[in-house]
């Protein structure tokens, strides 16, 4: 049985490769891993997701082979490891477990330093590499280099596992479920941190969870497995939403796949809409001015750093009687940053009072708006552009068939 | 929840205490640490007082004199010592070697042995060196001792190295930690605390059980208990008794000492 994930030309360079992988238990009648081929591209985050006892997990620990395969070949960074010394295949290899396992006699610093101190790096450097990291994952080092772990929250202990997992500047890290035991709110904020993160450090991960929500959010590309971990379906999750490949996946993915889709894209992957805005120190009649301007019904006033600081309407200047714009109307709610998920975003502007969102960038200054228009918009974009890809798959299917049947006869 | 991360992240920088669980160790006080040697010091002027309130025979007086109570109070501690010197070397290696995966087979057997070596009364094991093998003196009492207080040693490496966090050695064996690196780096220190327990048990054990030492010519302070019952002086009995009672009392004090000083930080 074929059992085969490959990704197409779009993608870039072929960063780990599994032929043929398979894993066997003794006394288990059927295989874990059943004869899996699966390539992961350079720089994108793979995820491995899939019911519980779906051999996912299996497959993950076999590329740092913490689990020996039974027999295939394990291809990193076109060099066949499947026989090498799996010390030194570790060292090389970024690790995140579910539970961190962070070493608790070990102070954070120490922690950190464990593969560069592996790998023989000198002190200096090796200090430089643990402030350097924990800024990274947003701590500050003065405050946490000489804590245990046991003086972190769940949060911060996570954040030093990743930190700790990219101690020795790995190219390809490993990841399982490790988001997993977190809370939903503390979850959320450091699945946004790591893609910010990713976007600078372009690793290769391979990540596995058996959350298809986390899964979307997350992956470049998604392989859902069955028993055994056979692959139902591998490619992005734009076209796993729109055109699942089969009833598991559609059971998996579940139902609201529409919603879903608004976790794919981010705000700023869409136009914003221009909005009336007006400085700090101007007066009411600015405001009036620039509402008369423009179709809206309010202004967006922005301070000398052109950070977003009040909603003022027209009715808010009338009743203000004269008193300074930044003291009448609302408060501006509902910001977001460009990196935010539309489906953050729709969240965000709902509640709004005006029913849209305020876009900013990391340092708080004004971008733009979203409204409802715009995700609107997205959403009908994305469909189409995936039915259009589905169906050139389609077609591309049905031509291999005729050629394979043509070599055959 | 707003979604500007930046945001929340600057609250939680702002308050790094929250969420902060301050390490538990059992800081003891000074005092509580002179607290023992204090007592123990008063029981011995208490005895000196009231065996200077006696007026003692000539049997008393070879008995109790400071160089007779010296020598067998020093070969008291030099068995302790040395048979749990012997203990620790013969016991932790012992138990790395029954918690590593490739003994799983034997583990049994090699515990019965250390049940058995337990189970038997050492008086009757010093006896039967004695009787059957002509094997008297220190070395025999060393080995009788040995045998009795390898297990709670073993037994506490055993499980202060099981109940070493599986996740904590999946972490560092996926690091590319060698198997001896996570061994002595990790899981060592990590048992360190459950080891001490049992080492402060076998020295306290020792301790109390050296004083049969006497009946095999190895000496110890059981010499002069003995040397009361024989001769039928009151005096020199509580003498020997309280004299090695005080000694088990440092020595389980010494040991508590060692334990908070050992124990890795962070626990």
């Amino acid at each position: 049985m074929t059992n085969f994930g490959t990704v197409d030309g779009t993608a870039g360079r072929i960063m780990i490769r599994l032929e043929n992988l398979r894993k066997e238990y003794p006394k288990e009648p059927k295989p874990a891993v059943d004869d899996l081929t699966l390539e992961i591209p350079e720089g994108e985050i793979v995820i491995l997701v899939g019911p519980s006892g779906c051999g996912k997990t299996t497959t993950m620990k076999m590329i740092n082979r913490i689990i020996e395969p039974t027999s295939g070949r394990i291809v990193v960074d076109d060099k066949d490891v499947t026989h090498e010394d799996p010390d030194q295949l570790r060292r090389r290899i970024g690790y995140v477990i579910q539970q961190i396992g962070l070493f608790p006699h070990q102070t954070i610093a120490e922690n950190i330093a464990t593969v560069p101190k592996l790998l023989g790096w000198d002190a200096k450097r090796i200090d430089a590499r643990i402030d350097e990291l924990l800024e990274t994952v947003s701590m500050s080092p003065a405050t946490y280099r000489n804590r245990y772990p046991k003086q972190l929250s769940g949060g911060q202990r996570q954040r030093v596992g990743v930190a700790r997992a990219l101690s020795g500047d790995p190219a390809v890290m490993l990841m399982d479920e490790p988001f997993g035991a977190i809370d939903p709110i503390t979850r959320d904020r450091l699945q946004n941190e790591f893609l910010r993160l990713q976007a600078e450090v372009r690793k290769t991960i391979v990540f596995v969870t058996h959350d298809i929500d986390e899964a979307i959010k997350m992956g470049d590309r998604i392989a859902i497995l069955e028993e055994g971990s056979r692959i139902a379906q591998y490619d992005t999750p734009e076209q796993i939403l729109t055109a699942p490949a089969s009833d598991f996946v559609a059971d998996f993915i579940g139902a609201g796949a529409s919603l879903k889709r608004l976790n794919l894209s981010r705000v700023r992957d869409i136009q914003l809409t221009e909005w009336p805005t007006v400085a700090r120190n101007a007066d009411g009649a600015a405001v009036l001015d620039a509402l008369r301007a423009s179709d809206k019904g309010c202004a967006l006033v922005l301070d000398e750093q052109r950070r977003p600081c009040r909603w003022v309407s027209a009715a808010d200047v009338q009743r203000g009687d004269g008193r300074a714009i930044d003291e009448i109307g609302l408060p501006p709610d509902a910001v977001v940053e460009p990196q935010a998920t539309l489906n953050d975003a729709l969240n965000e502007l709902i509640t709004a009072n005006y029913s849209v969102a305020i876009v900013v960038d990391a340092a708080g200054v004004y971008q733009g708006i979203v409204d409802i228009d715009h995700i609107n918009e997205a959403i009908r974009g994305m469909r189409t552009a995936a039915r259009a890809k589905a169906r050139a798959g389609l077609v591309e299917d049905r031509d291999e068939d005729l050629l394979t049947k043509g070599t055959t006869t | 929840m707003t979604t500007s991360t930046e945001q929340s992240l600057g609250a939680e920088a702002t308050a790094p205490e929250m969420g902060m669980a301050p390490i538990r160790r059992e800081h003891r006080t000074v005092a509580s640490y002179l607290l023992m040697p204090v007592f123990l010091a008063l029981v011995c002027l208490g005895l000196y007082l009231y065996v200077q309130s006696k007026e003692l025979d000539t049997i008393e007086q070879r008995a109790l004199n400071a160089s007779r109570l010296g020598t067998a109070g020093w070969e008291h501690v030099q068995l302790t010592i040395v048979s749990t010197i012997f203990v620790i070397l013969i016991a932790i290696p012992l138990g790395v070697f029954l918690t590593r995966p490739f003994t799983r087979r034997f583990r049994g057997v090699l515990l019965t042995v250390a049940n058995i070596g337990q189970a038997l009364p050492t008086i009757g094991v010093l006896a039967l060196f004695a009787v059957a093998f002509v094997f008297i003196g220190f070395k025999a009492a060393i080995v009788g001792l040995v045998a009795y207080t390898v297990l709670p040693v073993l037994r506490n490496t055993m499980v202060g190295l099981q109940q070493v966090d599986e996740n904590v050695l999946e972490a560092g064996r996926g690091m590319g930690i060698s198997k001896m690196g996570v061994l002595t780096r990790i899981e060592l220190p990590l048992a360190v605390p459950i080891i001490l327990a049992g080492v402060r048990t076998a020295l306290v054990i020792n301790v109390g059980t050296a004083a049969l030492a006497t009946y095999i010519n190895a000496g110890g302070l059981g010499d002069i208990i003995v040397a009361g019952l024989s001769t039928n002086r009151l005096t020199v009995q509580i003498t020997g008794a309280v004299l090695t009672a005080v000694l088990a009392l440092l020595v389980d004090y010494l040991a508590g000492i060692a334990e908070d000083v050992l124990r890795p930080k962070g626990l």
